[in-house]
Protein backbone atom coordinates (compact mmCIF):
# COMPACT_ATOMS: atom_id res chain seq x y z
CA UNK A 1 0.00 0.00 0.00
CA UNK A 2 3.05 2.95 1.18
CA UNK A 3 4.86 2.09 -2.13
CA UNK A 4 1.85 2.05 -4.55
CA UNK A 5 0.98 6.03 -2.97
CA UNK A 6 4.34 7.01 -2.61
CA UNK A 7 4.28 6.24 -6.68
CA UNK A 8 1.44 8.30 -6.95
CA UNK A 9 2.59 10.96 -4.85
CA UNK A 10 5.90 11.08 -7.40
CA UNK A 11 3.94 11.35 -10.28
CA UNK A 12 1.73 14.14 -9.11
CA UNK A 13 5.53 15.37 -7.67
CA UNK A 14 6.42 15.37 -11.31
CA UNK A 15 3.62 16.77 -13.19
CA UNK A 16 3.78 19.71 -11.08
CA UNK A 17 7.22 20.40 -11.63
CA UNK A 18 6.59 20.19 -15.22
CA UNK A 19 4.40 22.52 -15.65
CA UNK A 20 5.82 24.61 -12.65
CA UNK A 21 8.86 24.70 -15.32
CA UNK A 22 6.74 25.12 -18.37
CA UNK A 23 5.10 28.49 -16.84
CA UNK A 24 8.18 29.92 -16.09
CA UNK A 25 10.26 29.11 -19.10
CA UNK A 26 6.71 30.79 -20.63
CA UNK A 27 7.16 34.46 -18.27
CA UNK A 28 11.00 34.33 -18.75
CA UNK A 29 10.02 34.32 -22.79
CA UNK A 30 7.36 36.96 -22.29
CA UNK A 31 9.66 39.22 -20.29
CA UNK A 32 12.58 38.97 -22.91
CA UNK A 33 9.98 39.92 -25.84
CA UNK A 34 8.95 43.01 -23.90
CA UNK A 35 12.27 43.50 -23.60
CA UNK A 36 13.19 43.36 -26.88
CA UNK A 37 9.91 44.82 -28.20
CA UNK A 38 10.58 48.41 -25.84
CA UNK A 39 14.43 48.20 -27.45
CA UNK A 40 12.45 48.04 -31.04
CA UNK A 41 9.76 50.96 -30.37
CA UNK A 42 12.86 52.83 -28.83
CA UNK A 43 15.03 52.42 -31.79
CA UNK A 44 13.00 52.15 -34.92
CA UNK A 45 16.04 52.03 -37.46
CA UNK A 46 17.31 48.64 -35.64
CA UNK A 47 14.08 47.14 -37.04
CA UNK A 48 15.14 43.95 -39.47
CA UNK A 49 12.85 45.78 -41.45
CA UNK A 50 13.25 43.55 -44.77
CA UNK A 51 12.07 40.28 -42.60
CA UNK A 52 9.35 42.13 -41.37
CA UNK A 53 8.04 42.95 -44.96
CA UNK A 54 8.19 39.35 -45.93
CA UNK A 55 6.53 38.11 -42.89
CA UNK A 56 3.56 40.60 -43.90
CA UNK A 57 3.75 38.80 -47.55
CA UNK A 58 3.54 35.42 -46.18
CA UNK A 59 0.89 35.97 -43.26
CA UNK A 60 -1.05 38.98 -45.20
CA UNK A 61 -1.38 38.65 -48.82
CA UNK A 62 -0.35 34.82 -48.93
CA UNK A 63 -3.54 33.96 -46.57
CA UNK A 64 -5.82 35.99 -48.65
CA UNK A 65 -7.04 33.02 -50.72
CA UNK A 66 -7.59 30.72 -48.01
CA UNK A 67 -9.32 33.17 -45.18
CA UNK A 68 -11.75 34.37 -48.20
CA UNK A 69 -12.66 30.78 -48.70
CA UNK A 70 -13.75 29.82 -45.03
CA UNK A 71 -14.79 32.97 -44.47
CA UNK A 72 -17.39 32.99 -47.01
CA UNK A 73 -18.50 29.58 -46.13
CA UNK A 74 -19.24 30.74 -42.78
CA UNK A 75 -20.85 33.70 -44.09
CA UNK A 76 -23.11 31.16 -45.67
CA UNK A 77 -22.95 28.67 -42.87
CA UNK A 78 -24.09 31.58 -40.22
CA UNK A 79 -26.49 32.78 -43.30
CA UNK A 80 -28.25 29.75 -43.87
CA UNK A 81 -28.56 28.66 -40.19
CA UNK A 82 -29.71 31.98 -39.15
CA UNK A 83 -32.34 32.34 -41.93
CA UNK A 84 -33.99 28.84 -40.77
CA UNK A 85 -34.83 30.41 -37.26
CA UNK A 86 -35.35 33.76 -37.58
CA UNK A 87 -37.80 32.71 -40.51
CA UNK A 88 -40.58 31.05 -38.15
CA UNK A 89 -40.94 34.24 -36.57
CA UNK A 90 -41.05 36.53 -39.57
CA UNK A 91 -37.55 38.42 -38.65
CA UNK A 92 -35.94 37.94 -41.80
CA UNK A 93 -35.16 41.23 -42.59
CA UNK A 94 -32.93 41.06 -39.38
CA UNK A 95 -30.97 38.19 -41.23
CA UNK A 96 -28.32 40.91 -42.15
CA UNK A 97 -27.91 42.19 -38.63
CA UNK A 98 -27.22 39.11 -37.34
CA UNK A 99 -24.58 37.70 -40.08
CA UNK A 100 -23.11 41.21 -39.70
CA UNK A 101 -22.43 41.43 -36.02
CA UNK A 102 -21.95 37.86 -35.48
CA UNK A 103 -19.21 37.95 -37.54
CA UNK A 104 -17.66 41.77 -36.97
CA UNK A 105 -17.45 41.56 -33.15
CA UNK A 106 -16.78 37.70 -32.90
CA UNK A 107 -16.34 34.59 -35.73
CA UNK A 108 -14.15 37.50 -38.20
CA UNK A 109 -11.34 37.82 -35.81
CA UNK A 110 -11.05 34.07 -34.67
CA UNK A 111 -11.54 32.31 -38.10
CA UNK A 112 -9.07 34.78 -39.40
CA UNK A 113 -7.04 33.54 -36.46
CA UNK A 114 -7.34 30.40 -36.27
CA UNK A 115 -6.22 30.04 -39.56
CA UNK A 116 -3.43 32.30 -39.17
CA UNK A 117 -2.24 30.03 -35.90
CA UNK A 118 -2.22 26.85 -38.98
CA UNK A 119 -0.92 29.36 -41.38
CA UNK A 120 1.52 31.55 -39.86
CA UNK A 121 2.24 29.98 -36.22
CA UNK A 122 3.21 26.58 -37.06
CA UNK A 123 5.19 28.29 -39.85
CA UNK A 124 7.47 30.39 -37.26
CA UNK A 125 7.73 27.24 -35.11
CA UNK A 126 8.98 25.50 -37.86
CA UNK A 127 11.39 28.07 -39.25
CA UNK A 128 12.88 29.07 -36.08
CA UNK A 129 13.54 25.12 -34.96
CA UNK A 130 15.16 24.52 -38.19
CA UNK A 131 17.50 27.39 -37.58
CA UNK A 132 17.88 25.66 -33.94
CA UNK A 133 19.00 22.35 -35.85
CA UNK A 134 21.09 23.81 -37.83
CA UNK A 135 23.13 25.91 -34.54
CA UNK A 136 22.33 29.45 -36.49
CA UNK A 137 20.57 30.39 -33.23
CA UNK A 138 23.83 29.08 -31.38
CA UNK A 139 25.74 31.67 -34.07
CA UNK A 140 23.87 34.25 -33.17
CA UNK A 141 24.15 33.56 -29.50
CA UNK A 142 28.09 33.52 -29.46
CA UNK A 143 28.16 36.73 -32.12
CA UNK A 144 26.18 38.12 -28.79
CA UNK A 145 23.34 39.16 -30.69
CA UNK A 146 19.91 38.71 -28.85
CA UNK A 147 18.10 36.53 -31.56
CA UNK A 148 14.38 37.94 -29.85
CA UNK A 149 15.48 41.06 -31.86
CA UNK A 150 16.58 39.53 -35.09
CA UNK A 151 13.67 36.15 -35.22
CA UNK A 152 11.00 37.29 -32.92
CA UNK A 153 10.31 41.29 -33.58
CA UNK A 154 10.12 40.63 -36.99
CA UNK A 155 7.80 38.14 -36.63
CA UNK A 156 5.45 40.30 -34.58
CA UNK A 157 5.32 43.03 -36.60
CA UNK A 158 4.31 41.89 -39.51
CA UNK A 159 1.19 39.55 -38.19
CA UNK A 160 -0.19 42.63 -35.85
CA UNK A 161 0.25 44.58 -38.71
CA UNK A 162 -1.76 42.34 -41.30
CA UNK A 163 -4.18 40.23 -39.57
CA UNK A 164 -6.49 43.24 -38.57
CA UNK A 165 -6.43 43.79 -42.26
CA UNK A 166 -7.08 40.49 -42.84
CA UNK A 167 -10.00 40.37 -40.42
CA UNK A 168 -11.58 43.16 -42.10
CA UNK A 169 -11.25 41.55 -45.01
CA UNK A 170 -12.89 38.34 -44.08
CA UNK A 171 -15.66 39.99 -42.13
CA UNK A 172 -16.49 41.42 -46.07
CA UNK A 173 -16.34 38.08 -47.82
CA UNK A 174 -18.30 36.97 -44.79
CA UNK A 175 -21.22 39.60 -44.85
CA UNK A 176 -21.19 38.70 -48.42
CA UNK A 177 -22.01 35.37 -48.22
CA UNK A 178 -24.59 35.79 -45.24
CA UNK A 179 -25.90 38.45 -48.57
CA UNK A 180 -26.02 35.58 -50.79
CA UNK A 181 -28.22 33.32 -48.33
CA UNK A 182 -30.07 36.09 -48.10
CA UNK A 183 -30.80 36.71 -51.51
CA UNK A 184 -31.42 33.43 -52.39
CA UNK A 185 -33.10 31.88 -49.69
CA UNK A 186 -35.41 34.76 -47.90
CA UNK A 187 -35.42 37.35 -51.46
CA UNK A 188 -34.10 39.93 -49.04
CA UNK A 189 -33.24 42.75 -51.87
CA UNK A 190 -29.60 43.72 -51.78
CA UNK A 191 -30.46 47.98 -50.53
CA UNK A 192 -32.36 46.48 -47.54
CA UNK A 193 -29.73 43.47 -46.52
CA UNK A 194 -26.47 46.58 -47.19
CA UNK A 195 -28.64 48.98 -44.83
CA UNK A 196 -29.78 46.97 -42.10
CA UNK A 197 -26.04 45.71 -42.05
CA UNK A 198 -24.49 49.69 -42.10
CA UNK A 199 -26.79 50.41 -39.11
CA UNK A 200 -25.98 47.19 -36.89
CA UNK A 201 -22.62 47.17 -36.92
CA UNK A 202 -21.63 49.91 -34.40
CA UNK A 203 -18.16 51.76 -34.09
CA UNK A 204 -18.02 49.81 -31.16
CA UNK A 205 -18.38 46.11 -32.43
CA UNK A 206 -15.56 47.02 -35.14
CA UNK A 207 -13.28 48.85 -32.51
CA UNK A 208 -13.79 44.91 -30.27
CA UNK A 209 -13.21 43.36 -33.55
CA UNK A 210 -9.84 44.90 -34.29
CA UNK A 211 -8.74 44.69 -31.23
CA UNK A 212 -8.91 40.99 -30.59
CA UNK A 213 -7.53 40.57 -34.08
CA UNK A 214 -4.48 42.92 -32.53
CA UNK A 215 -4.38 40.63 -29.30
CA UNK A 216 -4.48 37.49 -31.27
CA UNK A 217 -1.86 38.25 -33.53
CA UNK A 218 0.53 39.27 -30.77
CA UNK A 219 -0.36 35.68 -28.74
CA UNK A 220 0.25 33.54 -32.37
CA UNK A 221 3.32 35.33 -33.27
CA UNK A 222 4.32 34.93 -29.52
CA UNK A 223 3.55 31.08 -29.11
CA UNK A 224 4.99 30.51 -32.96
CA UNK A 225 8.53 31.65 -31.96
CA UNK A 226 8.08 30.36 -28.15
CA UNK A 227 7.87 26.85 -29.19
CA UNK A 228 10.18 26.92 -32.44
CA UNK A 229 12.81 28.06 -29.52
CA UNK A 230 11.70 25.34 -27.42
CA UNK A 231 12.36 22.95 -30.51
CA UNK A 232 14.42 19.52 -29.97
CA UNK A 233 17.39 19.40 -32.48
CA UNK A 234 15.86 17.15 -34.65
CA UNK A 235 13.52 17.03 -37.74
CA UNK A 236 10.82 15.10 -35.26
CA UNK A 237 11.24 17.61 -32.50
CA UNK A 238 10.70 20.02 -35.13
CA UNK A 239 7.55 18.65 -36.12
CA UNK A 240 6.63 18.91 -32.88
CA UNK A 241 7.40 21.92 -32.10
CA UNK A 242 5.00 23.29 -34.82
CA UNK A 243 1.98 21.31 -33.86
CA UNK A 244 2.64 22.17 -30.22
CA UNK A 245 2.75 25.95 -31.55
CA UNK A 246 -0.60 25.55 -33.16
CA UNK A 247 -2.33 24.00 -30.17
CA UNK A 248 -1.35 26.24 -27.60
CA UNK A 249 -1.95 29.41 -29.83
CA UNK A 250 -5.53 28.19 -30.47
CA UNK A 251 -5.81 26.83 -26.31
CA UNK A 252 -4.25 30.85 -25.51
CA UNK A 253 -7.16 32.41 -28.16
CA UNK A 254 -9.80 30.46 -26.78
CA UNK A 255 -8.60 32.20 -23.17
CA UNK A 256 -8.53 35.50 -24.82
CA UNK A 257 -11.78 35.19 -26.31
CA UNK A 258 -13.32 34.55 -23.52
CA UNK A 259 -11.49 37.64 -21.05
CA UNK A 260 -13.03 39.79 -24.08
CA UNK A 261 -16.57 38.57 -23.97
CA UNK A 262 -16.04 39.21 -19.97
CA UNK A 263 -14.83 42.87 -20.89
CA UNK A 264 -16.91 43.51 -23.70
CA UNK A 265 -20.20 42.07 -22.65
CA UNK A 266 -20.13 42.32 -18.67
CA UNK A 267 -17.72 45.55 -18.23
CA UNK A 268 -18.55 47.57 -20.68
CA UNK A 269 -21.86 46.35 -21.85
CA UNK A 270 -23.98 46.14 -25.49
CA UNK B 1 54.89 42.07 -24.28
CA UNK B 2 54.66 40.80 -20.32
CA UNK B 3 50.46 41.47 -19.87
CA UNK B 4 50.27 38.71 -22.82
CA UNK B 5 51.60 36.06 -21.16
CA UNK B 6 48.34 35.67 -18.94
CA UNK B 7 46.10 32.67 -20.68
CA UNK B 8 43.55 33.61 -22.90
CA UNK B 9 41.53 30.95 -21.68
CA UNK B 10 41.27 29.26 -18.63
CA UNK B 11 39.20 26.36 -17.22
CA UNK B 12 38.82 25.92 -13.60
CA UNK B 13 37.41 22.54 -12.28
CA UNK B 14 34.49 22.79 -15.11
CA UNK B 15 31.75 20.01 -14.58
CA UNK B 16 29.58 19.55 -17.22
CA UNK B 17 26.62 17.92 -18.20
CA UNK B 18 24.26 17.41 -20.87
CA UNK B 19 20.75 17.35 -19.71
CA UNK B 20 21.07 14.70 -16.96
CA UNK B 21 23.53 12.93 -18.58
CA UNK B 22 27.15 13.84 -17.25
CA UNK B 23 29.74 14.52 -19.84
CA UNK B 24 32.40 16.24 -17.78
CA UNK B 25 34.24 16.10 -14.23
CA UNK B 26 36.79 18.24 -12.52
CA UNK B 27 38.19 19.59 -15.99
CA UNK B 28 41.21 22.33 -15.64
CA UNK B 29 43.43 23.71 -18.30
CA UNK B 30 44.57 26.91 -20.04
CA UNK B 31 45.17 28.49 -23.37
CA UNK B 32 48.26 30.51 -23.52
CA UNK B 33 48.27 33.55 -26.20
CA UNK B 34 49.14 32.60 -29.55
CA UNK B 35 48.89 28.99 -29.44
CA UNK B 36 46.69 26.62 -31.74
CA UNK B 37 45.07 24.42 -28.94
CA UNK B 38 43.06 20.98 -29.65
CA UNK B 39 40.68 19.14 -28.01
CA UNK B 40 40.44 15.61 -29.26
CA UNK B 41 38.36 12.36 -27.87
CA UNK B 42 36.68 9.60 -29.18
CA UNK B 43 32.71 10.28 -30.17
CA UNK B 44 30.66 11.41 -27.21
CA UNK B 45 33.69 11.91 -24.91
CA UNK B 46 32.26 15.81 -24.70
CA UNK B 47 34.79 17.96 -26.49
CA UNK B 48 31.62 19.66 -28.15
CA UNK B 49 30.03 19.81 -25.47
CA UNK B 50 32.95 21.60 -23.71
CA UNK B 51 32.78 23.86 -26.63
CA UNK B 52 29.71 25.16 -26.12
CA UNK B 53 30.37 25.45 -22.78
CA UNK B 54 33.56 27.85 -22.79
CA UNK B 55 31.39 29.70 -25.60
CA UNK B 56 29.22 30.55 -22.83
CA UNK B 57 26.22 28.58 -24.71
CA UNK B 58 25.60 26.21 -21.77
CA UNK B 59 26.10 26.73 -18.04
CA UNK B 60 28.37 24.08 -16.19
CA UNK B 61 27.38 21.94 -13.50
CA UNK B 62 30.06 23.61 -11.80
CA UNK B 63 33.47 25.52 -11.97
CA UNK B 64 34.44 28.58 -14.42
CA UNK B 65 35.59 29.38 -17.57
CA UNK B 66 37.87 32.41 -17.42
CA UNK B 67 38.21 34.49 -21.10
CA UNK B 68 40.73 37.24 -21.55
CA UNK B 69 40.49 37.76 -17.80
CA UNK B 70 36.76 37.88 -17.18
CA UNK B 71 34.46 34.64 -15.86
CA UNK B 72 32.17 34.00 -18.92
CA UNK B 73 29.92 31.95 -16.52
CA UNK B 74 29.31 34.32 -13.59
CA UNK B 75 28.74 37.41 -16.42
CA UNK B 76 24.85 38.10 -17.64
CA UNK B 77 22.81 40.72 -20.18
CA UNK B 78 24.99 42.78 -21.81
CA UNK B 79 28.61 42.21 -20.15
CA UNK B 80 28.15 38.06 -21.49
CA UNK B 81 27.44 39.45 -24.87
CA UNK B 82 30.34 41.57 -24.47
CA UNK B 83 32.97 38.83 -24.12
CA UNK B 84 31.61 36.52 -26.48
CA UNK B 85 31.88 39.35 -29.08
CA UNK B 86 35.56 39.32 -28.19
CA UNK B 87 36.04 35.85 -30.09
CA UNK B 88 34.74 33.98 -33.14
CA UNK B 89 32.98 30.85 -33.25
CA UNK B 90 32.44 28.57 -36.43
CA UNK B 91 30.49 25.97 -36.70
CA UNK B 92 30.37 22.10 -37.73
CA UNK B 93 27.73 23.24 -40.63
CA UNK B 94 29.16 26.89 -41.23
CA UNK B 95 25.60 27.86 -39.46
CA UNK B 96 25.13 30.80 -41.27
CA UNK B 97 21.80 32.87 -41.63
CA UNK B 98 19.62 31.22 -44.18
CA UNK B 99 17.60 33.97 -45.35
CA UNK B 100 20.63 36.50 -45.78
CA UNK B 101 23.36 36.52 -48.44
CA UNK B 102 27.02 35.22 -48.01
CA UNK B 103 28.11 39.07 -47.71
CA UNK B 104 25.33 40.02 -45.17
CA UNK B 105 26.51 37.06 -43.20
CA UNK B 106 29.72 38.35 -42.58
CA UNK B 107 28.62 42.14 -42.77
CA UNK B 108 26.09 41.91 -40.22
CA UNK B 109 28.14 41.84 -37.09
CA UNK B 110 30.15 44.57 -38.90
CA UNK B 111 27.04 46.61 -39.18
CA UNK B 112 25.79 46.01 -35.53
CA UNK B 113 28.90 46.70 -33.81
CA UNK B 114 30.98 49.52 -36.18
CA UNK B 115 30.09 52.56 -37.35
CA UNK B 116 32.02 51.83 -40.32
CA UNK B 117 30.28 52.99 -43.37
CA UNK B 118 28.45 50.59 -45.95
CA UNK B 119 31.72 51.36 -48.22
CA UNK B 120 33.86 50.67 -45.30
CA UNK B 121 31.83 47.65 -44.35
CA UNK B 122 31.47 46.15 -48.27
CA UNK B 123 34.91 46.45 -48.51
CA UNK B 124 35.96 44.25 -45.03
CA UNK B 125 33.67 41.80 -46.46
CA UNK B 126 35.39 41.16 -49.54
CA UNK B 127 38.99 41.18 -47.37
CA UNK B 128 37.80 38.05 -45.14
CA UNK B 129 36.09 36.28 -47.94
CA UNK B 130 39.47 36.71 -49.81
CA UNK B 131 41.39 35.05 -46.94
CA UNK B 132 39.11 32.12 -47.44
CA UNK B 133 39.16 31.94 -51.02
CA UNK B 134 35.45 32.38 -51.55
CA UNK B 135 36.28 35.79 -53.09
CA UNK B 136 32.30 36.33 -56.33
CA UNK B 137 30.61 34.96 -53.78
CA UNK B 138 29.08 37.38 -52.01
CA UNK B 139 25.41 37.31 -53.33
CA UNK B 140 24.80 33.52 -52.98
CA UNK B 141 22.50 32.00 -50.69
CA UNK B 142 23.96 29.72 -47.86
CA UNK B 143 21.78 27.44 -49.82
CA UNK B 144 23.53 27.58 -53.36
CA UNK B 145 26.98 26.98 -51.30
CA UNK B 146 28.72 23.80 -50.81
CA UNK B 147 29.30 22.30 -47.35
CA UNK B 148 32.96 22.98 -47.79
CA UNK B 149 32.24 26.31 -48.87
CA UNK B 150 29.72 27.23 -46.10
CA UNK B 151 32.46 26.07 -43.47
CA UNK B 152 34.62 28.81 -45.07
CA UNK B 153 31.84 31.65 -45.10
CA UNK B 154 31.27 30.58 -41.48
CA UNK B 155 34.71 31.26 -40.53
CA UNK B 156 35.38 34.58 -43.07
CA UNK B 157 31.94 35.10 -40.84
CA UNK B 158 33.93 34.77 -37.19
CA UNK B 159 36.75 36.51 -38.70
CA UNK B 160 34.67 39.56 -38.90
CA UNK B 161 35.32 42.10 -35.92
CA UNK B 162 38.82 40.11 -36.20
CA UNK B 163 38.68 38.68 -32.68
CA UNK B 164 42.22 37.43 -31.25
CA UNK B 165 40.30 34.15 -30.45
CA UNK B 166 39.02 31.96 -32.52
CA UNK B 167 37.12 28.64 -31.81
CA UNK B 168 36.84 25.46 -34.37
CA UNK B 169 34.13 23.02 -34.19
CA UNK B 170 35.64 19.96 -36.60
CA UNK B 171 36.81 22.65 -39.26
CA UNK B 172 38.11 19.65 -41.48
CA UNK B 173 34.94 17.66 -41.27
CA UNK B 174 33.24 16.77 -44.85
CA UNK B 175 36.33 18.82 -46.32
CA UNK B 176 38.62 17.42 -48.72
CA UNK B 177 42.01 16.55 -48.49
CA UNK B 178 43.36 20.03 -50.30
CA UNK B 179 40.40 22.44 -48.94
CA UNK B 180 41.33 21.14 -45.44
CA UNK B 181 44.85 21.48 -46.30
CA UNK B 182 44.43 24.83 -47.27
CA UNK B 183 42.37 25.92 -44.16
CA UNK B 184 45.76 24.32 -41.54
CA UNK B 185 47.06 26.60 -43.32
CA UNK B 186 45.01 29.52 -42.96
CA UNK B 187 44.90 28.76 -39.29
CA UNK B 188 48.68 28.92 -38.90
CA UNK B 189 48.66 32.07 -40.85
CA UNK B 190 46.18 33.83 -38.38
CA UNK B 191 48.40 32.58 -35.66
CA UNK B 192 51.62 33.91 -36.90
CA UNK B 193 50.42 36.94 -39.12
CA UNK B 194 47.29 38.13 -36.81
CA UNK B 195 48.42 37.03 -33.02
CA UNK B 196 45.23 35.12 -33.00
CA UNK B 197 44.40 32.48 -30.21
CA UNK B 198 43.01 29.48 -32.14
CA UNK B 199 41.08 26.69 -30.22
CA UNK B 200 40.02 23.50 -32.43
CA UNK B 201 37.76 20.78 -31.79
CA UNK B 202 38.61 17.55 -34.19
CA UNK B 203 39.65 14.32 -34.48
CA UNK B 204 41.35 14.67 -37.63
CA UNK B 205 45.31 13.59 -36.87
CA UNK B 206 46.76 15.21 -40.55
CA UNK B 207 45.51 18.27 -39.08
CA UNK B 208 46.50 17.86 -35.66
CA UNK B 209 50.18 17.05 -36.18
CA UNK B 210 49.91 20.16 -38.73
CA UNK B 211 48.51 23.22 -36.97
CA UNK B 212 48.51 21.94 -33.10
CA UNK B 213 50.84 23.28 -30.35
CA UNK B 214 49.54 21.79 -27.82
CA UNK B 215 46.45 19.33 -27.17
CA UNK B 216 44.14 17.69 -24.65
CA UNK B 217 42.52 14.57 -25.16
CA UNK B 218 39.44 13.70 -23.53
CA UNK B 219 37.90 10.21 -21.98
CA UNK B 220 34.28 9.28 -22.25
CA UNK B 221 35.24 6.35 -19.67
CA UNK B 222 36.92 8.72 -17.18
CA UNK B 223 35.24 11.71 -17.75
CA UNK B 224 38.04 13.69 -17.40
CA UNK B 225 41.44 14.89 -19.38
CA UNK B 226 43.88 11.95 -19.74
CA UNK B 227 46.50 13.40 -21.98
CA UNK B 228 48.00 17.55 -22.52
CA UNK B 229 50.77 18.36 -24.93
CA UNK B 230 52.66 18.11 -27.56
CA UNK B 231 50.89 16.43 -30.46
CA UNK B 232 54.11 14.67 -31.01
CA UNK B 233 55.22 13.74 -27.92
CA UNK B 234 52.03 12.15 -27.19
CA UNK B 235 52.49 10.22 -30.11
CA UNK B 236 55.45 8.87 -29.47
CA UNK B 237 56.32 8.87 -25.76
CA UNK B 238 53.06 8.87 -24.39
CA UNK B 239 52.68 6.44 -21.02
CA UNK B 240 48.89 5.84 -21.80
CA UNK B 241 48.71 2.90 -24.72
CA UNK B 242 45.09 3.92 -25.42
CA UNK B 243 46.37 7.84 -26.17
CA UNK B 244 49.52 6.38 -28.48
CA UNK B 245 46.68 4.26 -30.11
CA UNK B 246 44.84 7.25 -30.68
CA UNK B 247 47.40 9.41 -31.98
CA UNK B 248 48.74 6.69 -34.27
CA UNK B 249 44.69 5.66 -35.65
CA UNK B 250 45.74 2.15 -34.01
CA UNK B 251 48.92 1.67 -35.67
CA UNK B 252 50.72 1.08 -32.31
CA UNK B 253 48.69 -1.65 -31.48
CA UNK B 254 48.78 -3.71 -35.07
CA UNK B 255 52.70 -3.18 -34.37
CA UNK B 256 52.25 -4.43 -30.96
CA UNK B 257 50.36 -7.50 -32.88
CA UNK B 258 47.28 -6.69 -30.97
CA UNK B 259 45.17 -5.67 -34.07
CA UNK B 260 45.70 -7.77 -37.43
CA UNK B 261 47.61 -6.23 -40.09
CA UNK B 262 45.67 -5.96 -43.47
CA UNK B 263 46.83 -7.18 -46.08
Amino acid sequence: MPVKVARYVEIVGDAGWSVGRAVASMVSFVGELSIALAYAVLHPRKIRWRETLYYMDMCGSGALPICALICFLMGLILGFQGALQLHKYGGDIFLADFVAVLIVKEMGPLMIAVISTGRAGSAFAAEIGTMKVSEEIDAMLTMGFVPSRFLVIPKIIALVTVLPLLTIFGDLVGIVGGFIVGYTRLELPLSAYYNRTLISITPMYFAEGLIKSVVYAFIIAAVGCMRGFESDKDAQGVGRAATSAVVTSVFFLAVADAIFAVIFGVIIGR
Amino acid sequence: MPEDNNPVIEVIDLSASYGHEPILHDINFKVNPNEVFAVLGGSGCGKSTLLKHITGLYCPVKGDIIIHGESIVKASGDKRREIMRSFGVTYQGGALWGSLTVGENVSLPLEEYTSLSRKQIRAVVDEKLHLVQMDGFRDYMPAELSGGMRKRAGLARAMALSPKLLFFDEPSAGLDPITSARLDELILRLRDECDTTIMVVTHELDSIFTIADRVIMLSKETKSIVAEGDPRYLRDKSPDPWVREFMTRGASLRLAGSIPQST
